[in-house]
Formats: C-alpha cells, structure tokens, sequence
C-alpha cells in the first residue's frame, strides 16, 4: 500500500477592517451597527486612557504592579461584544476593555492592582471571574462553568481569554482536551501578541500558528487579527453560535501585539527591538477604527476632544473611587477564610493585636509585659 | 572583597559555577537575554550563551521535568521558578519525581539540581508573588531546603547546593533581594549545607529564624536591650538541631519567627525537638511568631500578616515575664 495522507486542514484566517483601514463589506457589512461602534471605540479609548493613569499611579506609589492593556482592546471588547451578558467572561489580566463592556466598575480593576483583596468581589450578575494572576489556570475553570451550564440545560458559554505564553502550560493541553472530548460549550479565545514578558512566541509554539493546536484536539478553529475589532465579532459570533448549538468548543488565536512594557514592573527595551514596537504602532486597532468612523463620517475633531476629556474625567472619577474606599479591615483575611470561622483561626484574629500569637493568652494571665516602643510600617 | 546585594551574590555564584564546570546550566523563563524578572541571572546569557542559559516555554512542570532528565543524564541544572507562587505546577516533578529518584533507584539515578526560587512578601507585590511555602518541600523527605538571609550567606550555600549530589531547593527572599549590602569574598567558597549561623551571642532567651525575618528579629533584638541570641537556620533541611540545642540549653527560653503560616510551619518541627531534647531545661514555653492560618493576604494588609519587630519584640517580653 502507498502511503497516503490520513488527514490535512488549513486554518483560515479573517480580517476584514485591514491596517489600512480597508473595509470588506462582504464580511463586514451589518456586523457592527454604526451606533455601537462608535461607543466601541469610545470605550476602547477610555481603557486605553486607563492605561496611562495606572502607570502614573505606579510611578508615584499610588499602585502595586500594573499590566497595561494598550494595543490590545480590541480583541477582548470584541469578544464581550459578541457574547450574551450572561455568558461567563474568564479573563487573564489583559482584558480590561473587555470587562468594562459588559460593565465591570473601572475602580474594581484598580482596587486589584492597589493590593485589596475587594476589587475581586464581582456582582455574580455580571458573569465575569476575576483576573487570573497563575498563567493558564482559569481555562480548566472556564472549562467547568461551561460544563456547568450544559449540565443545567442553559444556552450559557464561557469564554475564556489568555496569551501565547499560556499555550505552554499543561492546564491548557488540558482543558483543550476536557472540553473537545465532553462537548463543552466554551471558546478559547488567546491574545497572541508575540512575547510571555521577554520570551518570544517561537520559544512556544513552533507551528506557524497557535490555532492550529485545537486541530490536535479535534476543535474548530479560527485564526483572526486581534487588532480589528470587526474580525474579533466574527470569529466569536462563529464561535459562540458552534457552542450554543452543537455544545462544541472553539478555539480562536487573536493575532495581536503588547504595545507596552509587561507591567510597570518590566523594561521591554531590554530584550526587543524599538522598530518592531514602531510597526505594530501603526497596526493599533484604536486608530484603525477612528480612521473607519471618521470616513464614514460618523466621527471628528470635535467629537475626539470631547472624549478625551470624558476619557480624562472616568478616569480620574474611577481613581477616586478606588482611593476614597477606607483601608480594609485588618481582620478581612481572617473572616473570608472559611463559611465559617474555625474556633483556633478566631483566636488567632482576636489577639493578633495584643499577644504574640505561639502563646495563647491565658498562659501569660497576669504577667505585666512592658512592650518597647511600637514602630509604625 | 567586593561589597554585594543578595542578588549579586547570588549571580556571582552562578557565574563562577557555570565558569568552573561545564554541566551546570541555568533553564527557566526570562532567565535569557532579560537576566530574570529579578535580574538574579543579569549578564549570565551575554557571557554564557544559548545553550548554558535558557528561555524556556512557560511551563513549570517542564521546567522541573526536563531539569530532572538533564540531571539524571549527568548534567548540574538550575532551574529558576520565577516565583514561589508557581511552584504548584512543578509540585508532582518535584516531589513525585526528583524526591524519589535516588532511592527508589537505590543509587543508580540520582537528581543533582538546583532549584531556585524568589520567596516571601513585603514587595508590595500582586497574589501569589509573596508567599512561604517553606514547610511543604521540607516535608518532602528527599529534597534539600534553603533559604539564606544574608549576601555572604547566600553565595557559600548555593555553591554547595550546586554541587550537591541531591535536589535542593534554594529559596531566596526577596524583600531581602536588594535591602542591603555585605562584604563578599571575590573568590568561590561554600558553606555546609545543614549548619545553622549565630547571627548574635546572648544568654537570655535563644530566637530562631530563617529568610528575611531574621532581619526583623535583629531589628527587635535592638530594640529591646536583653541579651539574645538569634540563631538564622540557613538550611531548613536538614537543619542543625545541635546548634538550636545548645543555645536553648544556655538560654531556656525560645522564640521561633517565620513567615510562613503557623500551623503545621517549621516552627512546629523545631518546638517539637526542643521538647525532645530541651524539656528539663525550658523556662518558659517555646513561643512562635508566624504568619496567621490565612491566605496571604494583597499587599494593602501583607505587613499585618508578616511578622515584624512589633510582634517579635511583643514575643521577646511575654516569654521573658513568663
Ligand atoms: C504559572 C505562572 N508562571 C509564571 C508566571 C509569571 N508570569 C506572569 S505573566 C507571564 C507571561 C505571560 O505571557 P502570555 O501568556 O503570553 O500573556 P501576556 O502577558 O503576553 O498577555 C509570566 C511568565 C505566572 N503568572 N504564572
Ligand atoms: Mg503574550
């Protein structure tokens, strides 16, 4: 028998607003009403804004480490876009824009970054998880929520988002083959923009495309740039209606590229090249719209000044929000460990302040104890 | 003698590892060309190359995995896990895997690796960049666990992890990374593995830390004008009971400070020994000063987790009045 070829695909990929601002009505046509496309962009930009505050905030020491989301907003506001609001948004830490759609209070994002604990307390009614900080962790829980709504009959997805980097991580080989081998409804949706901090896509995945990993695992993919919001909505359209009818998983790869450092913590300068940044500034899917709108006649001068200084007032609205919050409560993360309060976790709460915690109180009744002069941090 | 940061003494080490012997190599991510997120490995990939300092896919499980292939076949890796909080992945590579090779091989594979690791809070960082998971690997019976709190420190013992015939894991604090500087010997030496260091001589009460806590035990012991003596345990296993022994048999009372959660922490190990070997000898009981049975908290609270010279120093006076 000669040998014969046991299986061959191809991974198409959709682009329908190019760099250029091109536009393919065949695509794109009807796909994004002009209306809101405008608060599209409107809230793209108000995220993008965020962006440059936060890194202030961390430069001055109003704020731990922050990721910047900038050159990337359109692929999770698309995807927020054109999911149902009560379909599960399972985020890494890149999709603010994304969150902010499906209307995820701005000063919650900050509250996280500003090391409290209550910036994670999302409305259950807003269907989003909080920001993973472990890389690749929450695809498995996305995993579980979709399988969770089939399991109750409901028409739910999860959607779930993550990088290039995350694609190495065994829990992502892992919930890719949970959720094609169960039929579970959920899409993953990955940013690929080119670097996991310093390390280079290629150091990942050495096939021409991230997409084409789902093909192993016998799932319908998509590869799209992740810089043009109109690919985005149909990639996930495709995707959402796949799971909702058939309960079949999706993977889309979102080409797109991290405009910024890491976080505040990074200097991307050190390991990649300014020219490369510079080309990919020119591919920022915030122009490519405005470019589109402004065309189209559906936006101006006027109405870019207009909301730059919204932009500036959320923002800085959000910011006061997050700092006006009272410090949390010492006792905070005693009383969130368990439903309820084991009795010994309870002591050491309520003498945390005043003993030594080795020594339970009563062996020490009756001692005088004289402390030195408390230092304050 | 050049005066150095932890991290300095720890890239000093590496290098001339790396320059005397050709099986040690350095694996993990951003190690490369961005010299680590705490530039520890700053320099190593101009001067070593590709092949001797590696980016690899963002994988902790492989990281340990193929560390272990690589140190069974003869090799001397250094893993980094770029912080401690990440550790979860590799959990079953390392204590499934490197733990156990060498008996269950009875000495035929043996797993000579380094693993290093940033640990601990008070860095103002994000969720699961400031834990101390200490005790979990030094429970694991057949890995090595260290954690030094000093430059000089620091550089004897990873050279003798490094060269180690077993697993060992090389915790380094990084609340203590940059904090202050020592006087470093330029040419290479090692410290034994397993022999703790008196940090200071006193007669009054013994304390026993590891990490960047022994910086906030000095800092109370300043403060409180009795005579103390700290013990820093630089190696957690195995650890040098003789020396805890010797000082608590001086001294009869003893405070015990780590980051970690109280239960089940270290601490819990060394007061069970003193009580082993110490009973007759005890004044007072053994106090610890911990972190609190909780998750670590976010950064806002992370220093009313932490033990700090306020608590320790509340310790020192309630075990002094007992
Ligand atoms: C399990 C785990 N390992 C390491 C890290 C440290 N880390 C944080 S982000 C990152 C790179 C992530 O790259 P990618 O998945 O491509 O996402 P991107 O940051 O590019 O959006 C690394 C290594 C982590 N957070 N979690
Ligand atoms: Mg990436």
């Amino acid at each position: 028998m000669p040998i014969k070829s046991a299986f061959t695909t191809t991974i198409d990929h959709v682009s329908i607003l190019d760099v250029n601002a091109n536009f393919d009505e065949k695509l794109g046509a009807g796909l994004i009403p002009d209306g809101d496309l405008v608060r599209l962009y409107e809230h793209m930009c108000v995220c993008r804004h965020l962006d440059e505050v936060a890194f202030k905030l961390q430069r001055s020491g109003r704020m731990g480490t922050f990721p910047q989301n900038m050159g990337q907003e359109a692929a999770s506001m698309g995807a927020a876009y054109a999911l149902d609001k009560t379909d599960w948004l399972v985020p890494c830490y890149r999709e603010n824009a994304g969150l902010f759609w499906r209307g995820l209070p701005m000063e919650m994002i900050l509250l996280h970054w500003m090391g409290d604990e209550r910036g994670n307390a999302i409305p259950r009614e807003l269907y989003c998880m909080p920001l993973a900080i472990p890389i690749g962790t929450q695809l498995l829980h996305a995993t579980g929520l979709a399988w969770a709504a089939k399991y109750r009959g409901e028409k739910r997805l999860a959607c779930t988002f993550f990088g290039d980097g995350a694609t190495s991580e065994g829990d992502f080989h892992e919930a890719m083959n949970f959720a094609a081998n169960l039929d579970i409804p959920v899409i993953f949706f990955c940013q690929n923009n080119f670097w996991a901090i310093s390390v280079p896509g290629k150091i990942q995945c050495s096939a021409p495309t991230i997409a084409q990993r789902a093909v192993a695992y016998g799932m319908d993919t998509i590869q799209c740039d992740g810089n043009d919001i109109f690919s985005v909505v149909y990639c996930v359209r495709k995707a959402a209606a796949l799971a909702r009818e058939k309960g079949r998983p999706f993977f889309i790869e979102a080409v797109t590229y991290r405009l910024g450092d890491h976080t505040t913590a990074d200097d991307a300068r050190r390991y990649r090249d300014q020219a490369e940044v510079d080309a990919w500034k020119t591919r920022d899917p915030i122009l490519r719209i405005r470019k589109f709108l402004t065309t189209r006649g559906l936006w101006d001068d006027a109405k870019e000044a207009a909301l730059a200084e919204r932009a500036q007032r959320d923002v800085a609205a959000a910011v006061e929000r997050a700092e006006s919050i009272p410090p949390p409560d010492r006792n905070d993360f005693f009383n969130n460990m368990y439903a309820t309060i084991p009795p010994d976790l309870a002591l050491q709460r309520d003498t945390m302040q005043t003993h030594g915690i080795g020594q339970d109180p009563s062996q020490i009744e009756g001692a005088v104890i004289e402390l030195p002069a408390k230092t304050s941090h | 003698m050049a005066n150095l940061t932890l991290v300095q003494a720890i890239n000093l080490a590496l290098i001339q590892e790396m320059e005397r012997d050709e099986r040690v190599l350095i694996l993990g991510e951003d190690v490369g060309l961005n010299g680590g997120v705490f530039r520890v490995t700053e320099g190593l990939h101009k001067r070593f190359g590709d092949k001797r300092v590696v980016d690899t896919p963002l994988a902790e499980s492989g990281i340990i995995g193929t560390s272990i292939g690589l140190a069974m076949a003869g090799l001397r890796p250094i893993p980094e896990i770029q912080f401690e909080g990440f550790l979860g992945p590799a959990y079953d590579q390392i204590c499934s895997h490197a733990a156990r090779m060498r008996t269950r091989t009875r000495g035929a594979m043996t797993v000579p690796l380094t693993i290093r690791i940033p640990v601990g809070g008070g860095i103002h960082a994000p969720e699961l960049h400031s834990d101390s998971p200490e005790t979990v690997y030094i429970h694991q019976p057949g890995i090595k666990v260290i954690m030094p709190s000093s430059p000089y420190d620091a550089k004897g013992l990873l050279i003798s992890a490094i060269r180690d015939p077993d697993p060992v894991m090389f915790f380094e604090p990084k609340r203590i990374y940059r904090a202050f500087r020592e006087e470093v010997p330029e040419d290479e030496y090692t410290l034994p593995l397993g022999k703790a260091r008196v940090v200071c001589e006193g007669n009054e009460m013994t304390i026993v830390s590891w990490g960047s806590s022994v910086v906030q035990c000095m800092q109370a012991i300043e403060r409180g004008g009795r005579s103390i003596e700290l013990i820093d345990l630089r190696t957690l296993y195995p650890f040098d009971m003789d020396a805890v022994e010797a000082s608590v048999k001086k001294t009869g009372r003893c405070v015990i400070v780590h980051e970690a959660p109280k239960t089940c922490g270290f601490g819990a190990e060394i007061a069970a020994r003193i009580m082993e070997r110490c009973f007759l000898y005890l004044e007072s009981p053994v106090q610890r000063v911990t972190g609190f049975d909780t998750i670590m908290p976010y950064y806002k609270l992370e220093l009313d987790y932490m033990p700090d010279a306020d608590r320790i120093a509340r310790a020192i006076e309630e075990t002094a009045a007992y």
